[in-house]
């Protein structure tokens, strides 16, 4: 669904990403760690398709097509959903309204007649069930205000709406006590199936606990470090990410 | 930074829609401005003596005046001389029925989307259409006459309630206010009149379109509502005017009157042409609106929606003479390519316990300047007076301007006062939030920028608040890459 060759982007002339490679195929569910400043959100964001970064590099083919030369508007509705790490507060826009806006942007895109209102609530309804949210933070305005666990609730509630094939989880888990966490992932495992890939990127192994990955890949310095299953994560609990920066860190010395 | 200039560059402008004119025969005054061209007009109206006096007693008053240069617009010098003050369509004998409305004037309210017929049909809205100088036709008329109630043409109430025009005209804008007003007093074409006798409530919206046709022309305009104890009023004023490479002026009065316990709501949607991304050609809109509590307890609401003109100048006002009463004003101005405008609200406070509420969103985008100008005066005897003030400017792009001029005079220590104003850029990060969610750009700044004018565009009745987001959004359209 997703192979990522050779990937390298930067930002204001400075090199993030120095060759990303990495395989999703559908039904999988890839993890992403790494330590601070590894590349980890920026990889999310280059792959959502984000101005600011140049891509320098590589390339990236989602359902066979380029998904560089896309918009970002036409990635998410090839099908791409970021779930933001730090959701934008729109004053004034109910997240009704725009949710509406986006699902049948999306849906004239790929041919779909527009949903009307009353399908469009239906619909709604159903949804906000797989993650708990409340009518009332809907008809507020988009983010405003909201707390942390009702932004990142949001975020996945959007996903719900959108059905995306490829789901870019960036950070969802931070900021979230384990109630939240445990509402976010059941969500984000519910709306799992043989045709979706999910993309984790997260600090933590907690995260994982409730949405098990089939693989896990560590970043540092912008490139891929080491791969492996959910043992890799657990082992990175009990560790911490030291022992591959030496790794790494005295490979690129020798 | 790059998206910013970005923006800037892609200012392609999204061309005026309501650009085309239809050609009409129409029945011109001379061009220029002197005594025998408002005898002339006075003449063609057959309007009575005591108004004709009225007229060139305010030219006298005008001659004496000089053009404003306070506001913070710049535009070249108009030259008076070279316009034509009156022009109304040939065809455009008075009518009762709307079968007999020549075919091609119905053909140009179709276009602006507010074709009589379907006026007619919708439920509550009675229109009185000025086209050029002359209103042509006025619905519903038999419906509110059955309540006592008055919406014609200006020129319509000057032959048949003299007495009521009299009465009341030039009282809430006095012929001598100032330069514009002046000059519209003596040479001001035609308008609507509206009267709410005592304890009525108006049923339904009452609504004017204004449209400048005709080339060279001035409009001059002049609406007075007259809303008696007890009654309640909404009042919608649309514009819009063909696109032109000459400037055109615009220059109206409104004036309101509110008695005890009355209720105004007075709306507009201000589309008239802005000029073309060059910032050639376009109106100059240079209004005087004033309403008067004059009873307690009552109140007077202005919403306005700016859109377009090449330059605005206009300040709806509220006198706060009666006890209790409220004045409101909320307005949304944005301003495009290189459009300029100078608004704002002035609120007096002259009874005991009187309360104003100023919500003031502005949006800048392309070279544009938009300012906000308003005025509370709590005078000596005003016990109690309130005032909010909110003043949010919306940026879009790096070279445009947003400017605030608030004038706080207060004249009684048991004033409050509250002022806020916030300034703020559309982000880039909101933009490409909705992106993600799969929203085009475009759709994505309206949906922002809808979301910024809420307050206001709430105010609005229900058929033109779906417009004014329209507007909104095709004003902006082309103005972020």
């Amino acid at each position: 669904m997703l192979s990522i060759k050779n990937l390298h982007a930067s930002i204001e002339g400075t090199p993030i990403l120095r060759g990303i490679n990495l395989e999703v195929k559908a039904g999988e569910v890839h993890a992403i760690m790494g330590p601070n400043g590894s590349g980890k959100s920026t990889l999310a964001s280059v792959l959502a398709g984000r101005e600011e970064y140049e891509v320098t590099e590589g390339e990236v083919i989602f359902k066979g097509k380029n998904l560089l030369d896309l918009a970002p508007e036409d990635r998410a509705r090839e099908g791409v959903f970021l779930a933001f790490q730090y959701p934008v507060e729109i004053p004034g826009v109910s997240s009704t309204n725009f949710l509406r806006t986006a699902v049948n942007q999306v849906r004239e895109y790929r041919g779909q007649e527009p949903l009307d209102a009353v399908k469009f609530l239906t619909m709604m309804k159903e949804k906000m069930k797989l993650v708990e949210i409340d009518q009332k933070l809907l008809s507020r305005s988009l983010n405003e205000g909201f707390s942390g666990g009702e932004k990142k609730r949001n975020e996945i509630f959007q996903m719900a709406m959108l059905e995306p094939t490829l789901s870019i989880l960036d950070e969802t888990d931070s900021g979230l006590d384990i109630d939240a966490l445990r509402i976010v992932s059941n969500g984000v495992n519910q709306l799992k199936s043989d045709k979706t890939a999910t993309i984790v990127v997260t600090h933590y192994q907690r995260l994982l606990d409730y949405i098990v990955p089939d693989f896990v890949h560590v970043l540092y310095k912008g490139r891929i470090v080491k791969s492996g299953t959910k043992e890799l994560a657990m082992e990175l609990e009990e560790k911490g990410y030291d022992w591959i920066k030496e790794a790494v860190d005295s490979e690129a010395t020798v | 930074m790059s998206k910013d200039n970005q923006i800037l560059e892609d200012l392609t402008s999204k061309e005026y829609e309501h650009g085309w004119s239809v050609k009409m025969e129409a029945d011109e005054a001379p061009i220029g401005l002197n005594e025998s061209i408002i005898r002339w007009i006075s003449t063609k109206k057959e309007e009575p003596q005591w108004l004709l006096d009225w007229r060139l007693k305010a030219y006298k008053t005008w001659e004496n005046m000089t053009e404003p240069t306070w506001a913070n617009v710049h535009y070249p010098k108009i030259d008076l001389q070279s316009l034509v003050f009156y022009s109304a369509p040939k065809q455009a004998k008075k009518t009762k029925n709307l079968d007999e409305v020549d075919p091609q004037l119905l053909e140009i309210y179709k276009r602006l989307g507010i074709s009589l017929n379907e006026q007619k049909r919708l439920e509550g809205v009675a229109v009185d259409v000025v086209l050029d100088s002359v209103s042509v036709a006025t619905t519903f008329k038999d419906t509110l006459g059955k309540l006592g109630i008055i919406f014609c043409s200006f020129s319509e109430a000057v032959k048949e309630h003299p007495e009521l025009i009299k009465k009341y005209l030039g009282s809430v804008v006095p012929m001598t206010d100032n330069y514009y007003a002046a000059l519209n007093s003596a040479v001001f074409s035609d308008g609507s009149f509206c009267y709410i006798p005592k304890g009525v409530r108006c049923p339904m919206e009452l609504s004017t379109y204004f449209r400048i046709n005709a080339a060279n022309t001035g409009q001059f305009e002049r609406t007075l509502i007259v809303a008696e104890d007890e009654s309640y009023v909404s009042y919608l004023e649309g514009c819009t005017a063909p696109q032109r490479d000459e400037n055109q002026l615009h220059a109206a009065v409104v004036e309101i009157y509110a008695g005890a316990h009355a209720e105004v709501k007075y709306s507009t949607v201000q589309n008239w042409f802005p000029g073309d991304k060059n910032g050639k050609g376009g109106i100059f809109n240079f209004v005087t609106k004033r309403g008067i509590c004059a009873g307690d307890h009552s109140k007077i609401s202005w919403t306005q929606v700016e859109t377009g003109s090449a330059v605005t100048w206009k300040y709806p006002s509220c006198i706060l003479k009666g006890d209790y009463s409220i004045g409101e004003f909320y307005s949304v101005a944005v301003t495009n390519n290189y459009q300029q405008a100078d608004t704002g609200t002035k609120m007096i406070h002259i009874g005991k316990n009187t309360k104003s509420r100023i919500v003031s969103k502005g949006i800048s985008a392309g070279k544009s300047q938009n300012s906000y100008r308003g005025q509370v005066q709590v005078m000596k005897r005003a016990t109690n007076a309130r005032n909010f003030s909110q003043c949010d400017s919306l940026l879009m792009g790096d070279r445009c301007g947003a400017h605030t001029f608030p004038y706080i005079d207060i004249n009684n220590p048991t004033a409050k006062v509250e002022h806020e104003a916030t300034t703020s850029k559309i982000g880039e990060d909101q933009i490409f939030y909705c992106n993600q969610r799969g929203i085009s750009t475009e759709d994505a700044v309206a949906l922002i920028v809808n979301g910024y004018a809420k307050e206001v565009l709430n105010q609005l009745p229900m058929e033109f608040a779906v417009e004014a987001q329209k507007l909104l959004a095709l004003t902006l359209e082309g103005s972020v890459g």
